[in-house]
C-alpha cells in the first residue's frame, strides 16, 4: 500500500525524519485457526503520530501488543530501532526499553504509590539509583500535571489521573516509541480530555507515537496518518484530512458512517 | 501397675506441646520454602516445568500424609540413611506441606491481574522482577488467610508423627494412657491442648479474610 503523504491538504505539514523507528515485514499472526494479523506492513518515522482504528476485533490492538511482543507474531519481521525481534531475550529487552506501552485499563501497580510505581523500573531495569529515579519520576509526574499526588496509592485517584500516572511511568524509562491502547476507553466521559491534553503534549515534544483509540478528534487534530483495520489487515491509510474526507474503501467508508453518525 | 493421673502426668503432656509446635514449625519453614517454588514452577511458561510441578501436586495430594511419612521413614533406611524420627517427620510434613501450599499459592499467584504482568514487561521487567517486585508482593495479600488457615491444618497433621515414633502431643498422650489407662481424660485434654493451638489460627485467619474481603471490594 503507497503511503500517503500529501503535502498540499493537510492542515500543518510536519516535516517527519526519514529514520524509520518501528519496521513491520509481513507479519503475520493465528489463534489457532483465527487469523488476527495478515501480512502486516507498516512502517513508523521518528517524530511521527500514528492512529490506528477500527471494528473491535479488527487486530489493532494485537498489532501494538505484536510490536513490545505482549503478544507473539508466527510470522515476518518486527524491527525496532534498528533491533530485530528474534527469540534472543536480550533484543526483546532492548525492545522494551524503547518502547513504552499505556493500557486501557492503566495497569497501575495497585500496591506501589505513584511515585513508586514510576521509579520500579528505572530503578529495577535500568539500575538508576533511588534518589535520580525519584528525580525522574517527579520530572515527568510534573509534566502530566500530578506531582501533588505522588505520594498516594492508585487506588485513591481518579480514572484521569491514574492514567496521566501510567503516562508518567512509561515517559521515565525514556522510550523512543509510546504505544497507547485505547487510552481513554475505560475512561468516565469527563476524564478523556485531561488524558488527551497529555497525550497532545507528548505529540508536540515530538513523540513518536502509535494511538488505538476511537477519538476521531484526537485522530483530526494530532494524527499525521490515519490507519484503518479490518479483520486483521491494514485496509487503508491516509492523513487525516485525506481518510476522513475521502476515505477510499467501502469497508473504511461504513465504519467511519458508524462511529461519526452517533 | 497402673499409675494413677496426676499433675506430673499433666505436665509430660503439656511439655509435649513444645515438640508438636517446633515440628509444626520446621514443617511449615520446609513447606513454605519448597512450596513457593512449587507454585512458580506451577505457573512458568515451561510445559515441562508446569507438568513437573503439577505431578508433585497430584503425588502429595492424592496419598494418605501417614503413607508419606511411612515411606521417608522406612524408605530411608531402604536407601542406607539413618534417619530418626524427628527428621523423618520433618522431611515428611515439609514435602506434604510443600505440595499444598504450592497449589494455594499457584491460585494467589494468578489471581493477579494479567494486567500487572502485561505492564510489568512491558517495562522491561524480566521474570525475576516482575515476580518479587511486582506480582508476589499482590499474591502475598491474597495468600494470607488460606495460608493461616493451612496451617491449622498442618498443626494436626503432626499427630500422625506419633505413629513412626515421635514423641510430640499425640505420642505423649499414648505414653501417659499406657500408664494410667485413663484414655477418655488422657485425649480429652490432649484434644483440648490442639484446640487451644489451632483455635487461635481460625481466628486469625477469618478475621485476615474479612479484612482482605473489606480491602478488595
Amino acid at each position: 500500500m503507497a503511503s500517503a503523504y500529501d503535502t498540499t491538504d493537510v492542515p500543518a505539514p510536519r516535516p517527519v525524519s526519514g529514520e524509520v523507528v518501528i519496521r513491520m515485514a509481513g507479519v503475520q499472526k493465528w489463534y489457532d485457526s483465527f487469523h488476527v494479523l495478515k501480512d502486516i506492513e507498516l512502517e513508523v518515522h521518528k517524530g511521527e503520530r500514528i492512529v490506528i482504528c477500527g471494528p473491535s476485533g479488527s487486530g489493532k490492538s494485537t498489532l501494538i501488543r505484536c510490536i513490545n511482543q505482549l503478544e507473539k507474531h508466527q510470522k515476518g519481521t518486527i524491527t525496532v530501532n534498528g533491533v530485530t525481534i528474534d527469540s534472543a531475550h536480550r533484543h526483546l529487552d532492548q525492545v522494551r526499553r524503547d518502547v513504552g506501552m499505556v493500557f486501557q485499563q492503566f495497569n497501575l501497580f495497585p500496591h506501589l504509590t505513584v511515585v513508586e510505581n514510576c521509579m520500579l523500573a528505572p530503578m529495577r531495569v535500568r539500575g538508576t539509583s533511588k534518589q535520580e529515579a525519584r528525580d525522574i519520576a517527579m520530572k515527568y509526574l510534573a509534566r502530566v500535571r500530578i506531582p501533588e499526588q505522588a505520594d498516594k496509592y492508585p487506588g485513591q485517584l481518579s480514572g484521569g489521573q491514574q492514567q496521566r500516572v501510567a503516562i508518567a511511568r512509561s515517559l521515565c524509562m525514556n522510550p523512543k516509541v509510546m504505544l497507547f491502547d485505547e487510552p481513554t476507553s475505560a475512561l468516565d466521559p469527563e476524564m478523556v480530555k485531561e488524558v488527551l491534553d497529555t497525550m497532545i503534549g507528548l505529540a508536540e515534544d515530538g513523540m513518536t507515537m502509535l494511538c488505538v483509540t476511537h477519538e476521531m478528534g484526537f485522530a483530526k487534530s494530532v494524527a499525521d496518518r490515519v490507519i484503518f483495520m479490518d479483520r486483521g489487515e491494514i485496509v487503508e491509510q491516509a492523513t487525516p484530512a485525506e481518510f476522513f474526507t475521502n476515505p477510499k474503501s467501502e469497508r473504511t467508508r461504513n465504519f467511519l458512517g458508524q462511529i461519526l453518525t452517533h | 501397675m497402673i499409675r494413677a493421673f496426676s499433675y506430673n502426668e499433666f505436665l509430660f503432656l503439656l511439655s509435649a506441646v513444645q515438640w508438636t509446635l517446633a515440628l509444626s514449625a520446621i514443617a511449615f519453614i520446609g513447606g513454605a520454602t519448597v512450596g513457593l517454588v512449587i507454585a512458580l514452577a506451577r505457573t512458568s511458561d515451561i510445559k515441562a516445568v508446569r507438568l513437573a510441578a503439577t505431578g508433585y501436586i497430584q503425588l502429595f495430594q492424592g496419598t494418605p500424609l501417614l503413607m508419606q511419612l511411612f515411606l521417608v521413614f522406612f524408605g530411608a533406611t531402604v536407601m542406607g540413611l539413618d534417619l530418626n524420627p524427628w527428621a523423618a517427620a520433618a522431611l515428611g510434613l515439609t514435602l506434604n506441606a510443600s505440595a499444598f501450599l504450592g497449589e494455594i499459592w499457584r491460585g494467589c499467584i494468578q489471581a493477579v491481574p494479567r494486567g500487572q504482568w502485561e505492564a510489568a514487561s512491558a517495562l522491561g521487567l524480566r521474570y525475576p522482577g516482575l515476580m518479587r517486585y511486582v506480582i508476589l508482593p499482590q499474591a502475598v495479600k491474597v495468600a494470607v488467610p488460606p495460608t493461616v488457615g493451612f496451617l491449622v491444618q498442618l498443626i494436626k497433621s503432626t499427630s500422625l508423627a506419633a505413629i513412626i515414633g515421635f514423641t510430640e502431643l499425640t505420642r505423649a498422650g499414648q505414653i501417659v494412657n499406657n500408664a494410667t489407662f485413663q484414655p477418655f481424660l488422657v485425649f480429652g485434654i490432649v484434644a483440648v491442648l490442639y484446640f487451644l493451638m489451632c483455635w487461635p489460627l481460625s481466628l486469625l485467619s477469618a478475621r485476615l479474610e474479612r479484612r482482605y474481603a473489606l480491602a478488595t471490594r
